[in-house]
């Protein structure tokens, strides 16, 4: 077979893999449920225990960081809060996403199903877990008295943004991680860094001239895609464009990758 | 689900060409994206095939195929590529050389305990196993009563399966497993170990079920039920057909050799 023809069969094979897998959505949306319930399950606290630990962190961090920076809690915390939510979201994303078919070994080797399931279920989870955060943003919205507007539903498209980069970088990872064993340590290395480099628990406007070192950092668009517009302002163009060149390359990454390689998952895991 | 695509009309049920499967094997360092950037370049490594890769052939060369009807018994020493041969039948390696084509549903049923959480309750993991099976979640609530009386379990049902035993487990797998209508039916002979008593209670439906494929393959140590349940038989030796024919002849020639 040329080797077009055989390029454009691939093509074909991931095309069909991807829509069969949507076709089996509520086989999915079970495996990523139950995922959620695992962690509920024999915890007194159940799905608050989630949130919980989220508030926690925005709080302490709030509290802390608005003392560093001299900035009233009124002004940080809830720029903390949004951002840490989502971070939770990108963190888990590329903390786990290595594991995507390694761990799903089991099911791999013993039935066959579209492998872009398993990055459904493992999105629809992270997503899941993202929304149990959303009442903390709420609470503290009514705890300070800001009122975002109807621009805060301008975070829906950044959200369904963030969920298409989050499944096409979870194939990414998921399928070098499968070949390379390393590549989850070497992204989890960088993942502690760019939570640093990133403008979550600080503000951009603190790099003073500098700024261009929060506006060259593709995480801090992606988040301000959704955080601007839950703190009531307009995304910057530079922001929304900054994340449609993302979402283009993670997703051409993932399609070649996936395209080139799907059938090879089954013999490296 | 039949990921292969369309394909021509031919009345096989399986139909496999010169097909091989071939494993790559990751030793140490070409498993590391370190040492894969590092040593790249560096020569001197043994016992690489043309893409500088050590590898193992499970399969070679194997073709094969199975109309309406057939019950194929794969019998072999362990390694031979019994298992193998099964997943590739059910899609999960897609060869790189040679073509696999199948016509209908391929049900492999593998380890039928494959999906069961132990912190759900015996109802929920059938609705799982039976999703994961293909069947549609309506189809499930309308034949869960059926395969809640065919466990036996009882009240246990609604108790965590982290409370069952080994053996309630396989019940409850097989209570699911059983309830589906396969059409390529892909078998271990593991999954029939363990409860002998249940089995032999379950063979008036183990025997429903099989019959009601159109093709089954077993792959199976236990020559006794090769003979009972199947009709031909594949003898495999190293990856390669060494004898494919009636199960009963393969049967005697594959104790002889074993014998000699």
């Amino acid at each position: 077979m040329p080797e077009s023809k055989k390029t454009s069969r691939s093509f074909e094979l991931a095309v069909v893999d991807f829509r069969t897998a949507l076709e089996l959505w509520p086989l999915w949306v079970r495996l990523g449920w139950n995922d959620i319930l695992r962690r509920y399950r024999r915890s007194t606290l159940g799905p608050f225990w989630l949130s919980a630990s989220m508030a926690i962190s925005v709080i302490a961090l709030g509290t802390v960081y608005s003392q560093i920076f001299n900035l009233p809690a009124r002004q940080l915390m809830p720029h903390v809060c949004v951002g840490l939510i989502i971070w939770g979201f990108i963190s888990s994303v590329m903390l786990e996403a290595g594991d995507l078919f390694i761990g799903s070994e089991s099911y791999i080797k013993q039935i066959r199903l579209p492998y872009s399931l398993y990055a459904c279920r493992f999105v629809l989870s992270k997503a899941v877990i993202f929304a149990h955060d959303v009442p903390i943003y709420i609470a503290l919205l009514l705890y300070f008295r800001i009122w975002p507007g109807a621009t805060a539903f301008l975070a829906i498209p950044g959200f369904l943004l963030l969920v298409i980069n989050g499944m096409m970088t979870s194939i990414t990872l998921g399928l070098a991680s499968a070949r390379f064993r390393d590549i989850p340590r070497i992204v989890a290395s960088l993942t502690q860094i760019v939570f640093l480099v990133t403008p979550i628990i600080w503000m951009p406007e603190f790099l003073g001239p500098r700024s261009y070192l929060a506006s060259a950092n593709p995480f801090f668009h992606l988040i301000e895609m959704i955080r601007a517009p839950l703190l009531g302002s307009m995304p910057s163009m530079e922001t929304v464009a900054v994340t449609a060149a993302v979402t283009a390359i993670n997703g051409l990454l993932a399609i070649v990758l996936f395209t080139k390689y799907r059938s090879r998952i089954s013999y490296w895991i | 689900m039949n990921l292969a695509g369309a394909e021509p009309e031919n009345e096989a049920v399986v139909r496999l060409d010169r097909v091989s499967i071939v494993f790559p094997i990751y030793q140490g360092g070409a498993r590391s994206l370190k040492k894969r950037v590092l040593f790249h370049g560096s020569a001197g490594r043994i016992g690489r095939d043309a893409d500088d890769q050590v590898v193992i052939e499970a399969l070679s060369e194997v073709s094969l195929s199975l109309m309406s009807g057939d019950r194929l018994a794969l019998i072999g020493a362990n390694g031979a590529g019994k298992t193998t041969l099964l997943r590739t039948i059910a899609g999960i390696y897609e060869p790189v050389l040679g073509s696999v084509v199948t016509r209908g549903l391929v049900s492999p049923m593998f380890d039928i305990s494959l999906g069961i959480d132990s912190d759900l309750n015996g109802f929920d993991n059938i609705r799982v196993r039976a999703q994961l099976l293909g069947l549609s979640p309506a189809a499930i609530e309308r034949r869960l009563p059926e395969i809640a009386e065919f466990t036996e379990l009882g009240d246990y049902l609604e108790m965590p399966v982290r409370t069952y035993s080994a053996g309630m487990i396989l019940r409850l797998g097989f209570a699911v497993a059983t309830c589906v209508e396969p059409e390529i039916l892909l078998m271990d002979e593991s999954i029939l170990a363990g409860d002998a008593h249940f089995i032999s209670r379950a063979e008036a439906r183990i025997r429903r079920f099989l019959d009601r494929a159109s093709v089954m393959v077993l792959a199976s140590h236990n020559l006794e039920l090769c003979r009972r349940w199947c009709t031909k038989g594949l003898w495999l030796d190293q990856g390669r057909i060494r004898e494919f024919g009636p199960v009963d002849a393969i049967t005697a020639s594959y104790k002889n050799s074993v014998v000699a």
